[in-house]
């Protein structure tokens, strides 16, 4: 009796999870005949059809590349950044660590909603409207407090003894940091990466506001999907959704704690 | 640890710049965007709060999150409840629950419109089953109402996960000794569950609420894209000002009750949890 429950409440979840990307995936790849046929269910045959066309003719390809080269230098900056200020909270003593702490966590709650209008006013100065360099600098923002949190403490998960005795032998501190920490840290840092890339892949509104023809693929399914005929609306939710999948399927082992510890 | 205090602030300062400039200095642009019309300070204010769109605006986003954060929180501790359980499977279903952790709001919004469509999945099975004779419209302005449920559905569906991942990681880190105490003492699991699972669980519960109340200020993807301006919220004002309207102005003053909403909301938690757990979250 009880087993039988588990197995329901297994099949429930499991249904209400995963049956709606089922469904966008069938749709994606379903014929147009087909879809617009009201008494077909399961289409007849399967088509690459739309995501072809939306990623070749409807300029899918080079949004999807504005987008990946996107989140590639937000994470080169907001690591660069992030991980000498994690490991400095870790592992120092010094005045006003609880205040950095607090802009962090502060910093990590400002919606880019708040400042993607007045950013751009800013970008006019430089010279970075519409290019796809401003809009990684505004994603690099939103994902730097997140990563000195989750550095410092995967860089705490990693004994300060291993260190010292790594300076023992004549390692500088930085060399120690290097050879010992950074190897140690690197799965959790890795993921936090791929977590990294997640979150500027499915940014939409400052990648909406801050660009025009230099648009991330959320960005310019936004501005396309509701003039575009249905099919391609499902191919659009097709590529946008695989390797979101892929990503956290890779990170797993990391999912839990790491929302658990960074959001806190 | 070593107290050094030269080497942590050179450390520190490039990240700290690096966000003064790109999000303290954005902040204060919008304060000057909102607070600048030739009409005085607070006009572009009695502008937009005298504007039937902003109160429906308003409305709306702190309907939407009244009706779907309660729900979520309630799956959210129930799929937690569940899989701390760890029984046979448990880890397969975490994963399958955690899918959506992953997918935008924007792909959210496709997701179900490929259900809730006019020839989508849910009109194709309910008309081959026979239970409905022509296909249910949720689209359109004409069916508001059902686009509000269809929003609530996507929101609720896409970002229980998220409520979900908090409070298991909170289950995860209780004491499994207390609850073998209350075994002892022969506690029913509803009193177990009252008495003890819920007051350790709090600061998580207390985080959970506030991302997910904080996230909910910034509603704009799913309803974007499924109801358009059918269903105004803040967050798309502040898009359809900027974009449609090409006035920066008004745009900052939406984004600028955007940031004032989510800073009382923060306000309020931190009260609540005090900053003993807020240190928790960056363990030293």
């Amino acid at each position: 009796m009880k087993k039988f429950f588990y197995v329901l409440v297994f099949v429930g979840v499991s249904l209400w999870f995963l049956g709606p990307l089922f469904f966008i995936f069938l749709a994606s790849l379903t014929p147009s005949s087909d879809f617009y046929s009201m008494n077909k269910i399961l289409p007849s045959k399967l088509t690459l059809e739309h995501i072809n066309k939306l990623l070749v003719n409807l300029g899918g390809w080079r949004a999807m590349l504005v987008s990946i080269q996107v989140a590639l230098i937000a994470i080169v900056i907001s690591f660069a950044f992030g991980i000498p200020a994690g490991y400095a909270i870790t592992r120092y003593v010094f005045r006003g660590k609880n205040f950095i702490k607090l802009v962090m966590l502060f910093t990590r709650s400002v919606p880019l909603v708040v400042i993607a209008v007045s950013l751009i006013t800013i970008y006019l100065r430089l010279n970075l409207a519409d290019t796809m360099f401003g809009v990684a600098l505004a994603h690099a923002a939103m994902v730097l407090p997140f990563v000195v949190l989750i550095t410092s403490s995967i860089f705490s998960g990693v004994f300060v003894e291993y260190e010292e005795a790594g300076m023992i032998f004549g390692l500088s501190r930085f060399g120690a940091f290097l050879r010992i920490t950074m190897p140690l840290a690197l799965p959790g840092l890795a993921a936090s990466a791929i977590f990294a890339f997640i979150m500027s892949w499915n940014e939409v509104f400052a990648a909406s506001v801050l660009a025009i023809t230099n648009r991330t693929l959320p960005a310019h399914i936004l501005s396309t999907a509701m003039a575009s005929p249905d099919y391609f609306k499902f191919a659009a939710g097709t590529i946008m959704a695989v390797p979101a999948l892929v990503f956290i399927f890779i990170i797993r082992k990391y999912l839990i704690s790491m929302w658990g510890i960074s959001l806190k | 640890m070593k107290k050094e205090s030269l080497i942590p602030t050179l450390l520190i300062l490039p990240a700290l710049v690096y966000l003064v400039i790109f999000i303290g200095y954005p902040i204060v642009g919008t304060f000057q965007l909102a607070f600048s019309n030739p009409k005085g300070w607070f006009e572009n204010f009695r502008e937009v709060f005298s504007s039937k769109d902003f109160q429906n605006a308003f409305l709306n986003t702190l309907i939407l999150g009244i009706i779907v954060i309660p729900i979520q929180f309630i799956l959210a501790m129930m799929f937690a409840l569940l899989i701390n359980k760890k029984w046979k499977g448990y880890k397969i279903l975490l994963y399958i629950i955690a899918t959506p952790l992953a997918l935008s709001d924007v792909t959210a919004a496709l997701i179900s419109y490929s259900i809730f469509a006019p020839n989508g999945y849910l009109n194709k099975i309910l008309l081959n089953l026979n239970w409905i004779e022509k296909p249910l419209y949720f689209f359109g302005y004409m069916f508001k109402s059902r686009e509000f449920l269809v929003v609530i559905l996507t929101e609720i569906w896409r970002a229980t996960p998220l409520v979900f991942v908090i409070l298991l990681a909170g289950l995860q880190s209780i004491n499994a000794e207390y609850l073998e105490a209350a075994d002892v003492f022969g506690f029913s699991p509803w009193k177990k569950f009252t008495k003890i699972t819920l007051p350790l669980l709090k600061p998580s519960i207390v985080s959970a609420l506030l991302v997910r109340t904080l996230f909910a200020f910034q509603i704009f993807g799913v309803v974007w894209l499924l109801a358009g301006r059918d269903i105004t919220v803040l967050a798309g004002e502040t898009y359809y000002w900027y974009v449609f309207r090409n006035n920066r102005n008004i745009a900052s003053t939406y984004a600028l009750i955007i940031a004032i909403l989510t800073f009382i909301v923060g306000w309020f938690y931190i009260g609540t949890i005090r900053s003993k757990h807020l240190e928790e979250g960056v363990r030293t």
